[in-house]
């Protein structure tokens, strides 16, 4: 058996060209246009469950774009967006911790190992 | 008074289930086929929206900047290319277009590795149905310009065999052939075939030829076309690629079309008789070879075309002093980031003097355009305009001649 998984993301033959000035922003963009994809493929998927339905006269596409959620059922939805909105920007968060955080709690770890190496 | 921008109309690319599909094509779930079709837009988007600003960023800024720091113009495309590096539009573009190329591989292996075995199987099932037509020769070596690195970014490219009867890559390539053209060469991506085929008998009528050989012709899908339109021809399409050969033909043979043989054989030094075909075709092969090769493979044709036999080559436009220098340089992204090294080579060489070294003379040799015949067009509908995105468009150069 063969790994599929492994060697479908194999790299060709030949260095591969970066065209960002820093390397790392084209890595980022190139892992978020992956995302993108996965996520056009979800709604695809969806689209097709929802004329599926539709089809068989269990849902209509219009009782989807009327739905209106009941108080409890609302602050539940808010609440995935919140949480989801959140676990997206995790790095913007930390890096607004630590420019607020009091230097000493905000210490690099080599800074850290030198102290207990000394203490 | 406001001023109005046209804004042109959205042009869709055709969704992927329209892909003809046959016996040997790999099994592709709901998924899968949604991912092609977002690579598909993707490209789409990128060649019609984000391709054009290359153009207007290098007007406005790149060539003026270069002009006011070197008081001259370009000379070179290669000036071109150093000067557009550090534009951000198009490092944008290019950032996106080569991200959209490893995902196009991506998606496109991902789903033929998984079922790389059942693949094999249908391959096996379908070659000993016809077992006569795939003569594979193992003292055929992938040529060094293909060996150096993969080509269009194909991890294995087209002579990786995983196992014994792999032909995972060739049924990505089939398959992912549509979403990279946006569909521009048909349900079967046989529109080069069909075009340089369909010129053949208007332009040609009185040609009749009894053996056609199509050199380079991977899994075969211009080498069928030119099988059907002449069915009392035999017709032979060689590769060094094992596994593209294998497919191809099984595919040939799912297809029902029987006059058409695919040999393992390398286009510089066939064995082939002397004066053996009367018709000699290539199909965007010759910018996949290199300098010594070309010259090997201009004279190998020359050999082994008879008296009145005709040799035609399906390539991009050449570039010529005419064609402008960001136009060469956008056409030649191609050869440097989707590994098609001899791609801006090969478009320099003087076709005239190329196909006159082979033999030909200069007074029967052929030059014209030739546009892809998409059977996916709807053609009840009004035509969006089209946006030119040099090199990736199905309008192609045709050079050759007549042995005469």
């Amino acid at each position: 058996m063969i790994n599929d998984i492994l060697l479908s993301s194999n790299k060709a033959k030949g260095r591969r060209p970066y065209f960002l000035e820093d390397k790392a922003v084209e890595r980022v963009l190139n892992i978020t246009m992956a995302v993108a994809s996965e996520v056009a493929v979800m709604h695809e998927r969806l689209d097709t469950i929802e004329r599926l339905l539709g089809s068989k006269n269990i849902l209509q596409t219009y009782e989807i774009e009327t739905f209106t959620p009941n108080p409890d059922e609302a602050e539940e939805r808010q609440r995935w967006h919140a949480t989801y909105v959140a676990r997206v920007l995790r790095i913007v968060q930390q890096e607004l911790e630590a420019l607020q955080q009091d230097p000493e709690n905000n210490r690099s770890m080599e800074d850290i190992a030198e102290e207990l190496g000394r203490i | 008074m406001e001023s109005q921008t046209k804004t042109p109309a959205i042009n869709l690319p055709p969704v992927y289930s329209l892909i003809g599909k046959h016996d040997v094509f790999p099994e592709m779930s709901h998924d899968e086929t949604a991912r092609y079709n977002f690579l598909a837009n993707l490209n789409r988007h990128l060649s019609t929206v984000v391709a054009p600003a290359n153009k207007i960023a290098f007007e406005k800024r790149v060539q003026p900047n270069f002009i006011k720091e070197n008081g001259r113009d370009f000379q070179t495309r290669d000036e071109v290319k150093e000067a557009i590096k550090h534009d951000s539009q198009y490092q944008t573009w290019a950032a996106l277009r080569r991200s959209q190329m490893e995902m196009r591989q991506q998606a496109g292996r991902s789903m033929t590795l998984r079922q790389a075995e059942d693949l094999a199987k249908k391959v096996a099932e379908l070659t000993a149905k016809s077992p006569n037509t795939l003569i594979l020769n193992e003292n055929v070596k992938t040529p060094y310009y293909l060996e150096i690195m993969d080509n269009h970014c194909m991890p294995g490219s087209y002579h990786t065999e995983l196992f014994e009867g792999d032909v995972s890559n060739a049924a990505n390539y089939d398959s992912g052939l549509f979403v990279t053209s946006g569909g521009m060469l048909g349900k079967l991506t046989d529109g080069g075939g069909k075009a340089i085929s369909s010129w053949v008998i208007s332009n040609a009528p009185n040609f009749k030829p009894k053996r056609i050989l199509d050199i380079g012709c991977g899994l075969g899908h211009n080498t069928l076309p030119l099988a059907t339109a002449f069915p009392d021809a035999e017709v032979i399409g060689i590769d060094t690629g094992v596994p593209m050969l294998r497919y191809g033909h099984a595919r040939a043979v799912a297809l029902g079309i029987t006059n058409v043989k695919f040999m393992q054989l390398n286009a510089e030094d066939t064995g082939f008789e002397n004066e053996s075909f009367d018709w000699i075709q290539s199909t965007m092969f010759l910018h996949e070879t290199s300098t010594k090769a070309m010259q090997n493979i201009g004279s190998e044709i020359f050999r082994m075309l008879k008296p009145n036999g005709l040799s035609l080559h399906i390539e991009q436009p050449q570039y010529t002093p005419e064609m402008p220098l960001f136009e060469q340089f956008i056409r030649d992204w191609d050869a440097f980031n989707n590994n098609e090294p001899f791609w801006g080579a090969m478009h320099e060489v003087d076709m005239t003097k190329w196909l006159m070294s082979a033999g030909f003379k200069k007074e029967h040799l052929l030059q014209f355009g030739a546009k892809s015949i998409n059977d996916n067009e709807d053609h009840t509908k009004p035509k969006p305009v089209e946006v030119e995105d040099h090199g990736r468009t199905a309008i192609w150069n045709v050079f050759g001649g007549w042995k005469k």
